[in-house]
């Protein structure tokens, strides 16, 4: 008998009907078409399947979705701000932290998880944090590399954003007085 | 094998008393209960089990908690998640190598949804919290409709996935006692990847007396070196009463290795898990006094 499933998933709500052995990776993956989130190992053992559920890393392929009711659940499609990439996202590119991209997805949410937490990690807890993930390609190294990089990104952005106003003001000011002078 | 095929009721009561009284309405072979259901989902994914019925109890947020008195000791209430073991402020002052076990339990992902008495339930013979709670003199709260029972740590579980909870009941607390003074603990397990389940694990708490000389007390749990998590009492013998020396730690090692039964698996003989008992035993006594003689 299908069960009522209320989910808020990357900020938008969902009235869903489920059969109650229905997987949080598969209502994301096949009801919703967020095939951003992986299904690979279906024994708890890879972490390809990492989503955020209310600011905790967990593992969809391992959690029924039943359980979810009420929750906040954020997705690797959640990250983006319309085309700008999010800082973890452009961090794992320019670092090389991703080949063939199936664990990526899983490995950005719990950097992210890690980031919301601890903005500062060091390396020892980027590698706690990271041990359940496999990355069969890249090797561990880069991965490690890119969130600390994201962790700097993440930084320079908070501080630019901290004085939005008047910088904003500041550098249209220049800017007309610049334009004024062209003209 | 990716899916779970058979269908089931489900149920997600939100209060104690509705939970109990789900429970005591059908066989124990009918339903299953899930928490954070880390290791029940890959049963049923796996085709091992298929109940009838699952009752979930991760909305009973009455029993989400962690609490510390100075007195009563440890409440961990059966909703509470390895994770937030792992990150509690009291447990790491008051019970500092509880934290550390925690933090080699599977990955961040399991900890953050998977409950310590739910791990507990399952009772895989490798179970990472259970050496400790044997070590600590844990007693659970086992609850039923109108009822409840305490039982030691080192009863809880009795055979491969067995434990003493019968039908119609749920472990509703775990209760640790107060650290004595002059006391130190340690926890390790020997396992194939970091956060796998133990081919064998130890812990061990050592008291030592006022002086500081010698072992007042000791107290040893092990897991995967048998079909349930054991107490070690013949070796906690050879070391109470007298001053922890390296020959001493060798003989306790020999009495460890009499007490478990390991099996055997592709992981390792059963002669090959006995001896890795002893040389864990030989580490984790070591550690727990040092950390008893700086307490």
């Amino acid at each position: 008998m299908k069960r009522e499933l209320n989910i808020t998933v990357n900020g938008e709500s969902y009235n869903l009907f489920i059969e109650p052995k229905t997987l949080l990776v598969q209502v994301l993956r096949e009801m919703l078409g967020l095939t951003g989130t992986h299904q690979a190992c279906d024994s708890s053992s890879c972490a390809a399947c990492t989503v955020i559920v209310d600011g905790k890393a967990v593992k969809s392929c391992s959690i029924l979705a039943l359980q979810v009711e009420g929750k906040k659940v954020t997705t690797v499609e959640g990250l983006a701000d319309g085309p700008n990439l999010h800082p973890i996202q452009q961090a794992f590119i320019d670092n090389w932290a991703f080949q063939c991209g199936f664990c990526t997805s899983g490995q950005i949410m719990a950097a992210k998880a890690l980031l919301d937490e601890n903005p500062n990690p060091t390396r020892e807890q980027i590698q706690m944090q990271m041990d359940g993930h496999l990355c069969r390609c890249t090797g561990y190294n880069m991965i490690n590399e890119a969130i600390q990089d994201a962790a700097k990104r993440l930084k320079s952005r908070e501080a630019a954003m901290k004085l939005p106003a008047q910088k904003n003001l500041q550098s249209k000011w220049t800017q007309t007085a610049k334009s004024g002078k062209g003209a | 094998m990716k899916t779970i095929t058979t269908d089931f009721e489900y149920f997600g009561p939100v209060k104690v008393e509705e939970a109990l009284d789900l429970l005591s309405r059908y066989k124990d072979d009918e339903y299953k209960i899930i928490a954070g259901g880390q290791s029940l989902l890959t049963a049923m994914k796996h085709r091992l089990i298929a109940p009838e019925y699952v009752i979930s109890i991760k909305g009973l947020s009455d029993l989400d908690y962690i609490a510390f008195d100075e007195k009563q000791g440890l409440k961990i209430g059966a909703l509470a998640t390895h994770r937030s073991l792992e990150l509690s402020p009291i447990v790491r002052e008051k019970y500092g190598f509880l934290c550390e076990m925690e933090e080699n339990v599977a990955s961040v992902e399991t900890r953050n949804w998977g409950t310590v008495v739910g791990d507990l339930c399952n009772a895989d013979p490798a179970t990472d919290p259970a050496p400790p709670l044997i070590a600590l003199d844990a007693k659970f709260k086992i609850a039923s409709k109108g009822e409840e029972r305490m039982v030691a740590a080192e009863k809880f579980a009795v055979d491969f996935f067995e434990t003493v909870v019968q039908p119609g009941e749920m472990v509703a607390e775990i209760q640790i006692p107060v650290m004595p003074a002059n006391t130190g603990a340690y926890y390790t397990k020997y396992s194939q990847l970091l956060g796998d389940y133990a081919l064998a694990s130890v812990a061990v708490l050592i008291t030592l007396d006022k002086k500081k000389e010698v072992c007042a007390n000791a107290r040893i749990g092990l897991a995967g070196a048998a079909p349930a998590p054991v107490r070690a009492k013949k070796t906690e013998e050879v070391l109470r009463g007298k001053k922890i020396t390296e020959a001493l730690l060798d003989k306790a090692a020999e009495m460890v290795m009499t007490e478990v039964s390991p099996v055997s698996g592709i992981e390792g003989s059963e002669d090959y898990k006995r001896e890795l008992a002893g040389t864990l035993l030989k580490r984790v006594a070591k550690v727990a006094l040092e950390r008893a003689k700086k307490a």
